[in-house]
């Protein structure tokens, strides 16, 4: 019984099943392991979590001055922003939008910057579903390359607040 | 107490003790009062939780969307922290107080700290739910920095965490009293050194909340600003997720003993359990860091050797456990004749037990979705396509609703009889219970699991966008219809086990002084079985079938994934 105090010779060797399964356990976790450190190195999709420090209004006067020199459309009042191809991308959380909408080129690499103004956000890129956590103090650099073209949307998945459903933005990739 | 082996001579005050009708194990009545008492507020927090759930559920089914959005993230507050922290919690209070007096001859260490904790955690509880309701704290249980939440929110959860330390404290002082008493020789039960485990990781878990509840509350206050909303992340998964683990260990516990209690079940090697209860303790405390595989500042290396070495290491635990529970139970009922074919020890298993049932369908529940579904979105990149969306809550509803939960909803259709020695109302209804339940919390995760899939989010009042400032197509919601009727589904089903269990204990028939009314024995036919030998006892082919479509499971799904990843956009 599991629940009354053992017999005194309680301890044993494992017998030959139970050592199988533990081997076939070690085995793939260790399979498991190894599979990350692999598609660091073979793999296109990594999270490293390169970031740096920013205050908030340095990296929104950051987006504001991206949006100066690189702006091409506009839809509605919000600004329609193509950054030169391997060059740097700005894209700013807060007050319930991505600011601005992006304009890139498939296959093209970009380093985006992304950060919030104001509580956390989560970065989640539909419907290829890409999902990132962005935090307020944090510039989080990602390296992109579009791989698929047409418009996609950017939706908010971590709550931020009253409003947090209306978030949204938008990646154009032609 | 001769008759209980290993027992010496108790060590209870007199009047203290009495002996229970049905085990034969002695009862400490200052710690009957306090399981009691953690029992019955276990169950009332988990009816808050539980309309809670209904509500999320009916809002998150786009044809009802019943809640505004306000109330919906507000509600949502409410579900996470009273069913993940005061159901829960509660509950486990209730089971330590119970394995470490009944099942170790001893008395509760003190009355006075028992109180002292009760009180606490039911302030502190009330406090928390009272700040939500008002809408003080609109921040979900998480309370990422820098929402605003009342002062008071974090307060009321810092004292219902001194409550449940002043418990466990008190648990580890009876642990050593009976040592010192000498009630006992030998080794400690396995259900006592599982629950041991849970509380040394409970202790754990309430250190590192201390370390971030109270400068979030002295901000929250504005004496302070000093938090950086990544390290209150690291900080805070250091809590929450520590915390998720005295769950499985306290799980893992109650599956051994209720399927010794239901079938006569015994571990085939202790060696083996309790190393993997060790395993739990050294290797869980690292595993935060799957929480943030997609948060800036986090390296590489970093996420690596703490999901892998930390968290494999707590898996393999957990896989040994999936292998020694079910053998254990195979080997019981073989023995007791049921030798027919790969699975024959299964299908004559006591279904109609509701102690029983729900036991076995938390095993699989928790090994087939919670775990299998865990490790793989936990894995560094994969973290990329899952993180925040609904996969994420559909993995651990496998986890704290299908296995934790279900496994102590089976525990109280043995607690009450025992403790409260009450016999259950309708009982045909009880019988039934957690096959509803269980139906419904299968349906809300596959909805979730494929509406997740599809990029979905969690913690989300309306994927129909509108209103947005840049306006984006709705989200295909087919698969959250499912969470909706999955979630009428289970909650009829908790609901079923809340009013019973009330009902009962509060006006049941008393079972004072008879042992309590079986809820379908395993009938002994091993005479006519043949006889049974020495290398019967490890023969264990059904176990050995179901682990093998778990790991086959486990490989499909793990390795699905990184095809599903593959196909995403470049990044680095
Ligand atoms: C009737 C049974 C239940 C149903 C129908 C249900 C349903 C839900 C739904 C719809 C959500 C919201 C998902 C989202 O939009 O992000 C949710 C969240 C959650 N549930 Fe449950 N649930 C049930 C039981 C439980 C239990 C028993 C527990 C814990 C022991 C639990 C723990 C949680 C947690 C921790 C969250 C996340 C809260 C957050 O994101 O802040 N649930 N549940
Ligand atoms: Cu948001
Ligand atoms: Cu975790």
């Amino acid at each position: 019984m599991s629940f009354l105090i053992p017999e005194k010779d309680w301890f044993k060797a494992p017998d030959k099943g139970e050592r199988n399964w533990i081997a076939i356990g070690i085995v793939w976790c260790l399979i498991m392991s190894v599979m990350m450190p692999y598609w660091h190195v073979a793999g296109k999709q990594n999270s490293r979590g390169e970031s740096y420090k920013v205050k908030p209004e340095d990296f929104s006067a950051r987006v504001q001055k991206f949006v100066e020199t690189n702006s091409v459309g506009k839809l509605g009042n919000i600004p329609i922003v193509q950054p030169n191809p391997g060059g740097h991308a700005y894209l700013m959380g807060g007050g319930y939008i991505w600011y601005p909408i992006l304009k890139l080129k498939q296959g093209q690499k970009y380093t985006l910057h992304i950060s919030s103004t104001d509580y956390q956000h989560g970065f989640s890129v539909q419907p290829i579903n890409m999902n990132f956590q962005i935090l307020p103090g944090y510039d989080h650099v990602l390296e992109i390359t579009p791989t698929s073209t047409g418009e996609f949307n950017i939706v908010c998945n971590e709550f931020c607040g009253a409003r947090h459903h209306v978030m949204t933005g938008k990646i154009i990739v032609e | 107490m001769s008759a209980i082996p290993g027992f010496l001579k108790g060590n209870f005050r007199s009047n203290e003790s009495r002996t229970c009708d049905t085990t034969g194990l002695p009862v400490c009545n200052t710690a009957s009062l306090f399981i009691q008492l953690h029992a019955v507020f276990a169950v009332v927090f988990l009816l808050v939780g539980a309309v809670a759930a209904i509500l999320l559920a009916l809002t998150r089914w786009p044809a009802v969307h019943l809640l505004p959005a306000d109330w919906f993230y507000r509600v949502l507050t409410l579900h996470g922290v009273n069913m993940l922290l005061f159901w829960i919690i509660f509950l486990e209070v209730a089971i330590v107080y119970f394995a470490s007096t009944s099942l170790l001859n001893s008395r509760l260490f003190s009355k006075g700290l028992a109180w002292a904790g009760f009180l606490l955690m039911v302030i502190g509880a009330v406090l928390v739910d009272y700040i939500i309701l008002i809408g003080g704290a609109d921040v979900l249980f998480t309370s990422y920095y820098p929402l605003p939440g009342h002062p008071f929110f974090y307060l009321g959860l810092i004292l219902f965490a001194v409550g449940a330390l002043l418990a466990m404290i008190n648990f580890l002082l009876t642990l050593h009293i009976a040592k010192r008493d000498k009630t006992y020789e030998g080794s400690v039960p396995l259900v006592v050194f599982g629950a041991t485990a849970a509380v040394i990781i409970a202790v754990l878990t309430i250190a590192t909340g201390a370390a971030i509840l109270i400068p979030t509350l002295l901000w929250a206050a504005g004496i302070v600003d000093i938090i950086d909303a990544g390290i209150y992340r690291v900080v805070w998964w250091g809590m929450g997720h520590v915390s998720q683990q005295i769950n499985v260990t306290a799980m893992v516990s109650v599956w051994y003993f209720m399927f010794s209690l239901t079938t006569g079940a015994k571990p085939l090697n202790h060696a083996v359990c309790r190393g993997a209860f060790v395993l739990y303790i050294l290797f869980i405390n690292l595993a935060s860091a799957h929480h943030l595989l997609v948060d800036p500042g986090v390296s590489t290396a970093w996420s690596i050797w703490n999901t892998s070495y930390a968290m494999y290491l707590a898996v393999l635990a957990s896989m040994i456990h999936g292998f020694t529970v079910p053998a254990a139970l195979e080997i019981a009922m073989r023995k007791k004749g049921y030798r027919q074919g790969v699975f024959g020890w299964l299908t004559n298993a006591p279904w109609g037990n509701p102690g029983f049932s729900s036991i076995f369908m938390s095993l699989v529940i928790f090994g087939f979705i919670g775990g299998i579904t865990g490790v793989t979105i936990g894995t560094e990149q994969i973290n990329i396509i899952v993180h925040n969306t609904l996969k994420l809550p559909a993995h651990f509803h496998g986890t704290v609703v299908g296995g934790t939960t279900l496994a102590f909803t089976g525990l109280a259709y043995y607690v009450v009889p025992l403790i409260f020695r009450r016999e259950y109302y309708m009982k045909g209804l009880a019988k039934i219970q957690p096959y509803i339940f269980v139906v419904g919390i299968l349906i809300v995760i596959l909805g979730m699991q494929f509406a997740g899939s599809t990029g979905v989010p969690r913690r989300h009042w309306d994927v129909s966008f509108a209103g947005s400032p840049i306006p984006i197509p709705k989200m295909e919601s087919g698969w959250l219809a499912l969470v909706g009727v999955g979630g009428v589904i289970a909650f009829t089903g908790l609901l079923i086990f809340i009013l019973l269990t009330v009902a009962t204990v509060f006006f049941g028939r008393s079972n004072k002084g008879k042992p309590m009314e079986s809820w379908g024995d395993v009938k002994d036919v091993s005479a006519s079985a043949g006889a049974w030998t020495k290398e019967d006892e490890h023969k264990t082919p059904g176990t050995w079938a179901l682990v093998s479509i778990l790991l086959v499971s486990f490989v499909v799904y793990y390795f699905s994934n990184w095809k599903a990843l593959a196909d995403v956009w470049w990044v680095r």
